[in-house]
């Protein structure tokens, strides 16, 4: 889909990336200042200093070889900013059709009444933009960008500005993008659970450089043991038990049930994804502990020498689940290659945002 | 009592011209001020400074020196002044059209200021926004710059009509003080003041040019106001 190959200079930083993509969505996942946005600029033709060649279905955008540079304007790329950027001066509707009015006629695929029934945003039409929440404004610019009928959606962080309620109410919205309407998104973030909910492929950055590209499973797991904050490991439910009283789900899982934090639509896809650091370990498992997600394991890996290290726990059914502890508990509890144990987690530390179809 | 109020025909003559000339001034010069604003706020291009100085040059330098540097270009006999004369017919010095061009001059730095604040009070990633949805830099411009600079706008030429009102040392320089052609409100005003018994005539001109003054202000504070909140996200 997108094939980047570019390099750009500025004062204290360097980008030199290059990737391809597939159809789908593909995350670009990276810490702050890691040129995640700068990757998206250089996309949309906004960044003009660069060097490369940049091609988006096959049609070339930029090759600075050539010198070839084609103008935002005619890039036929929908973005996504991650404060929505929406037209002080003109209503919602206005605000929707600014680019579909400019789209020819012929390449009109999308049409304003599919858009306002994805975003569900059809009731808000004749309001003002000032007007409107953080959620719904993210909403519009997302319609508004998608109404042009564009060869790649670009989101640049569209949630970081939200807090949690407002993210959850709008990744369902971008799911159904990416699954009924069948656009290539590219999607920029640091929020690990959102790249791991959402991505088919993973574009991981790291100061300016191309660190990883692949599948999120294998992509999240080459982080090291100096970003222990980012750290996740990904488990795959077998069956989903819900628990309408208690308002909890009981996922199957052959090293033991993981208890949810609410209820999961049917034919969600079961996968969770769980920090590093809110996994404990424990040689056997305590009695009368509030803890409902006790998984057996053996220990397959110690790294780190620091205060922390991180602990490779080989699941029943072989899974790995990364654990983030102190060193003195691992010496304490005489943890090392092959020893059995089994990881606790609470469930109030899993994200909802990290499992699809899970509502509160 | 009413009668010493009373405006002369003289002086509605100096009212209606000093009207004349502001407006024809301000409309004439508008055009000209947003493209040099938005060049000085957005461009980025070599002399930027130089042209920067020459934009504000009026408002810091004598008016004298800047009506006589108009009288030296735009003169009958003038680089620029001949050439507008031959090519159309179009003649500065000694008319009204002369008074007007002066005020424009003056005004000039005022519009430019006004609208290069409300420029730049737009986030650039509101046209780039504009950019990537499929809009030519020029229709960014049209649909996205000027409607967000509109209050700007208006209080620039508010301020500009207003400073043409006043004009006084360039448009003497440059066209006299020739009544129903250049006598504008305060050439009117300086002739009482030199003539013994103008007095009341001064005081009355003086009253009305006070009056449109405040109002010219209030109106121009009221839109800078709009500005600052519609510059803003919310």
């Amino acid at each position: 889909m997108i094939t980047f190959n570019a390099s750009l200079q500025r004062p204290g930083f360097t980008l030199d990336a290059g990737f391809e993509t597939k159809a789908g969505l593909t995350a670009l996942f990276g810490p702050s200042g890691c040129g995640k946005s700068t990757v998206i600029r250089l996309i949309a033709g906004l960044e003009r200093k660069g060097r490369g060649r940049i091609t988006v279905g096959g049609r070339v955008l930029m090759d600075s070889a050539h010198r070839l540079m084609v103008p935002p304007h005619k890039r036929r790329l929908g973005l996504v900013f991650q404060d929505a950027q929406l037209f002080p001066h003109l209503d919602v509707k206005a605000n929707l059709l600014f680019g579909h009015a400019l789209t020819p006629p012929a390449e009109r695929k999308v049409g304003l009444d599919a858009v306002l029934a994805v975003l569900g945003i059809e009731h808000l039409l004749a309001r003002d933009v000032g007007s409107l929440s953080g959620g719904e404004r993210q909403r519009v610019a997302i319609g508004r960008a998608v109404l042009t009928s564009p060869h790649l959606l670009m989101m640049d962080e569209p949630l970081a500005a939200l807090d949690s309620a407002r993210k959850e109410e709008i990744l369902p919205f971008i799911e159904r993008l990416r699954d009924e309407m069948g656009i290539p998104i590219l999607y920029v973030s640091h929020a690990v659970e959102e790249v791991a909910r959402l991505a088919s492929q993973v574009v991981m950055l790291r100061e300016g450089r191309v660190v990883a590209s692949g599948p999120p499973a294998a992509t999240l797991g080459v982080l090291h043991a100096e970003h222990q904050g980012d750290i996740i490991s990904f488990l795959q439910g077998t069956s989903a038990t819900p628990n309408p009283d208690y308002g909890v789900t009981r996922l199957g899982h052959p090293a033991g049930d993981i208890t949810l934090p609410g209820l999961i639509d049917a034919g969600a896809g079961l996968r969770v994804v769980i920090h590093a650091r809110n996994v404990a370990l424990a040689r056997e498992i305590p009695p009368r502990t509030s803890l409902r997600t006790a998984l057996a394991g053996v220990v397959e890996q110690v790294e780190g020498e620091g205060a922390l290290v991180l602990v490779s726990l080989r699941l029943t059914g072989g899974e790995v689940l990364r654990a983030s502890i102190t060193r003195l508990a691992l010496d304490d509890l005489g943890l090392a290659h092959g020893v059995p144990a089994y990881a606790l987690v609470k469930t109030a530390a899993i994200d909802r945002g990290g499992v699809q179809g899970l509502r509160a | 009592m009413t009668d010493w109020f009373a405006l002369t025909p003289d002086e509605w003559v100096a009212i209606r011209l000093s009207l004349k000339v502001a407006g024809v001034a301000t409309l004439a010069v508008l055009p000209l001020g947003i493209v040099l604003a938005y060049a000085l706020a957005r461009g980025r291009f070599r002399g930027k400074a130089l042209l920067d100085g020459l934009v504000y040059l009026p408002l810091v330098l004598p008016p004298v020196v800047t009506g006589y540097a108009l009288l030296v270009l735009f003169g009958r006999k003038g680089v620029i002044g001949a050439f507008l004369e031959d090519a159309f017919g179009l003649v500065f010095s000694f008319r009204w059209t002369g008074a007007a061009l002066a005020c424009a001059v003056m005004g000039l730095p005022l519009l430019v200021r006004a609208v290069r604040l409300s420029i730049e009070a737009i986030d650039t990633r509101l046209e780039e926004a504009a950019g990537t949805l499929g809009a030519s830099p020029l229709r960014v411009f049209f649909t996205v710059t000027l409607p967000l600079a509109l209050p700007g706008i208006l209080a620039g030429a508010v301020l500009c009509f207003a400073k043409a009102l006043g004009e006084f040392g360039a448009t003497i320089t440059f066209v006299s003080n020739i009544p129903g052609e250049t006598q504008t409100i305060p050439a009117a005003i300086y002739n009482y003041t030199q003539a013994p018994g103008g007095d009341a005539g001064a005081l009355r001109l003086s009253l009305v040019s006070i009056a449109i003054a405040l109002c010219a202000l209030i109106a121009s504070e009221a839109l800078a106001r709009r500005t600052r909140r519609s510059g803003g996200p919310e």
